[in-house]
């Protein structure tokens, strides 16, 4: 397996562009992104899927978007390579608009551009190697060629084995594999992944998001991921959207939404993921002040690395104790959230979130026990 | 039986076999792309045309809703113009494909339509046109569904070309009914009965054979 697997070809050539002086400054402007999207709007009869998305997709990134059941997704991300139609707005593809193509424009256009899916999709009529080989074949090249391209990505997945099977004798990981081969053969410039995971068990899972971050790291290859569980964001992706009922509520580095979650939706999706505080105190816990005040305590990229609860046991006099937490690494990022319980008069937990808040933690009293 | 009802008996079968063959060719040739066409047409499918699959539809359900004894005859004057004559094996084979094809499209459509949507998704998410849609997703997908469909149209055929006898297309039926029912020969008659069994489980079995062949499905 060499380096020419996937070569870096642009996704359509600069020609194919009608250059318009506005344009061409646009498209200088963004040379990294590859994918834009603005105010995408699609309803299904009464329900809106999508209610005004605007997001851009660089050019070697991994780009998750996250949401729960129904949020819009799949939709979403069908619009990129056109087998969803927006009722409004503008997909741009490397700078050209997409959205108003016809079928038989759209063709050639998808050929660079690879999609797996949930269900894998792959058919059962043909062996692995047809599969993978069919991108190759819809592309109009020769057989030989189609072969040893197919032997490649086998390769590259794992599953050369398997060439002359059927797709009903692998596991659901295996065919997951053969469903990447097949989105990689024509070589795309864009993997667009949907739920790629969602049907497998975590260590399919795990190994399945292992494979892509290797692609994706030694082709440089751009992939956009959709998935409704922060795990999959957290193993692979470098940058997060949230999408909740149509729209995006929030957007950044992994480990920044992580360290910080702005929406309530992302702070639900977290929380799986992140400490909480134990059950059996959160039922307890009141506003009325009592014993004990429970903090929550977040901190993150450097204000994780110093040694903060040393610091505050010096710098404040009092005792407290740690309930519940930990320190998480994403990205590289340390990541840490804390319960604290301390005695609950005033001076005192004044004095620790105080002391907190300078070292840029953010520190809140949750309530008392 | 004598030398010469043997003789009888093998040639009727052969008019038999010939019939179901040919009709059964046919309406697999016709059948099939009416299929495809029905399905493409539909809402939400490859090729979406109200008009197109409503008239279609109205085509082969008027085909279907007609009892084939009165099709027989209300074709004689199609057959003449195809075949030159309308009485005898090969003209008992044009109402047969008549019948027989709009029968297989819906059967044909009815595995067409089993094929995941998804499977149509991905062909579209690499590039494919709608003809590629139809080589390599529809068709390789429906196939054993294709294939136990066309053994049923066969079968059907073989029961249905006992009737074309009113034509005068003989045929096994034909023999059956002019020698064992009309002149009481009973030995006629079981050996006839005893002939379409054996065909019929003879197409049924390679059929079976065949689908089990074709499928890959898990
Ligand atoms: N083809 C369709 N017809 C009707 N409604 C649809 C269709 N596709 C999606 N929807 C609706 O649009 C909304 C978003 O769906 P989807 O994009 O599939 O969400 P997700 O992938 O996030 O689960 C849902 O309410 C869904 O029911
Ligand atoms: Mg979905």
């Amino acid at each position: 397996m060499n380096q020419h697997v996937l070569a870096e070809t642009p996704l359509l050539a600069d020609t194919a562009e009608d250059d318009t002086p506005t344009r061409s400054t646009t498209h200088t402007a963004a040379r990294d992104e590859i994918v834009r999207l603005v105010d995408l709007k699609r309803r299904f009869g009464e329900t809106p899927a999508l209610e005004g998305v605007s997001l851009t997709v660089r050019k070697g990134e991994i780009l998750g978007i996250i949401g729960r059941s129904g949020a819009g997704k799949s939709t979403l991300i069908r619009c990129l390579n056109g087998l969803e139609r927006p009722d409004s707005g503008e997909v741009h593809i490397e700078g050209r608009e997409i959205s108003r193509l016809g079928e038989n424009e759209l063709q050639p256009l998808r050929r660079r551009i690879g999609m797996v899916f949930q269900h894998f999709n792959l058919l059962s009529a043909k062996t692995v190697e047809d599969n993978v080989a069919l991108p190759l074949k819809i592309a109009g090249r020769p057989k030989a060629e189609r072969r040893a391209r197919a032997a490649e990505l086998l390769e590259l997945v794992g599953l050369s084995a398997k060439a002359k099977a059927y797709p009903s004798s692998l596991s659901g990981g295996q065919k997951q594999r053969v469903g990447i081969a097949r989105a990689l053969a024509a070589e795309p410039a864009l993997l667009l992944s949907d739920e790629a995971t969602s049907a497998l068990d975590p260590e399919t899972t795990r190994s399945i998001l292992a494979l892509l971050k290797d692609i994706n790291q030694r082709f440089g290859l751009t992939i956009l991921l959709i998935t409704h569980e922060m795990e999959v964001i957290r193993a692979i992706a470098d940058r997060v959207a949230v999408i909740d009922a149509g729209r995006i509520v929030e957007e950044g580095p992994v480990w920044s939404v992580f360290a910080d979650p702005q929406s309530e939706i992302t702070q639900s999706l977290l929380g799986g993921i992140r400490p909480q505080l134990p059950k059996e105190i959160a039922e307890k816990l009141s506003s009325v002040p009592g014993k004990e005040a429970i903090l929550r305590v977040d901190v993150a990229g450097d204000a994780a690395r110093r040694p903060l609860l040393s610091e505050l046991a010096s710098a404040v006099p009092g005792r407290f104790r740690l309930i519940h937490g930990g320190v998480d690494h994403v990205q590289g990022e340390p990541i840490g959230s804390l319960f604290i319980g301390v005695a609950a008069k005033d001076s005192q937990v004044a004095k620790i979130l105080d002391f907190l808040t300078a070292r840029d933690a953010k520190a809140k009293v949750l309530g008392y026990v | 039986m004598s030398e010469v009802m043997i003789q009888l008996l093998l040639r009727s079968i052969w008019e038999t076999v010939l019939m179901t063959a040919a009709s059964g060719l046919i309406s697999l040739v016709a059948g099939l792309p009416l299929g495809l066409a029905l399905i493409a047409t539909e809402r939400g499918g490859i090729a979406e045309n109200r008009w197109v699959n409503r008239i279609l539809g109205i085509i082969v359900d008027g085909f279907r809703s007609v009892p084939f004894i009165i099709l027989l005859v209300a074709l004689i004057p199609v057959t003449r113009l195809i075949v030159g004559t309308s009485i005898g094996t090969w003209a008992a084979i044009v109402p047969l494909a008549i019948a027989a094809t709009p029968y297989y499209a819906r059967v044909a459509e009815v595995s067409l339509r089993e094929v995941d949507r998804g499977l149509i998704d991905a062909a579209r998410a690499m590039g494919g046109n709608r003809w590629t849609i139809i080589r390599e997703v529809l068709v390789p997908e429906a196939l054993p569904g294709i294939v136990a469909g066309f053994t049923v149209t066969l079968i059907t055929l073989v029961g249905a070309s006992a009737m074309a006898g009113a034509i005068g297309a003989g045929g096994l039926g034909d023999l059956a009914i002019r020698y064992g029912y009309q002149r009481f020969e009973t030995t006629v008659m079981f050996v006839v009965v005893a002939v379409l069994i054996v065909l019929v489980y003879g197409i049924q079995w390679l059929g079976d054979r065949l689908v089990a062949r074709l499928d890959h499905r898990a």
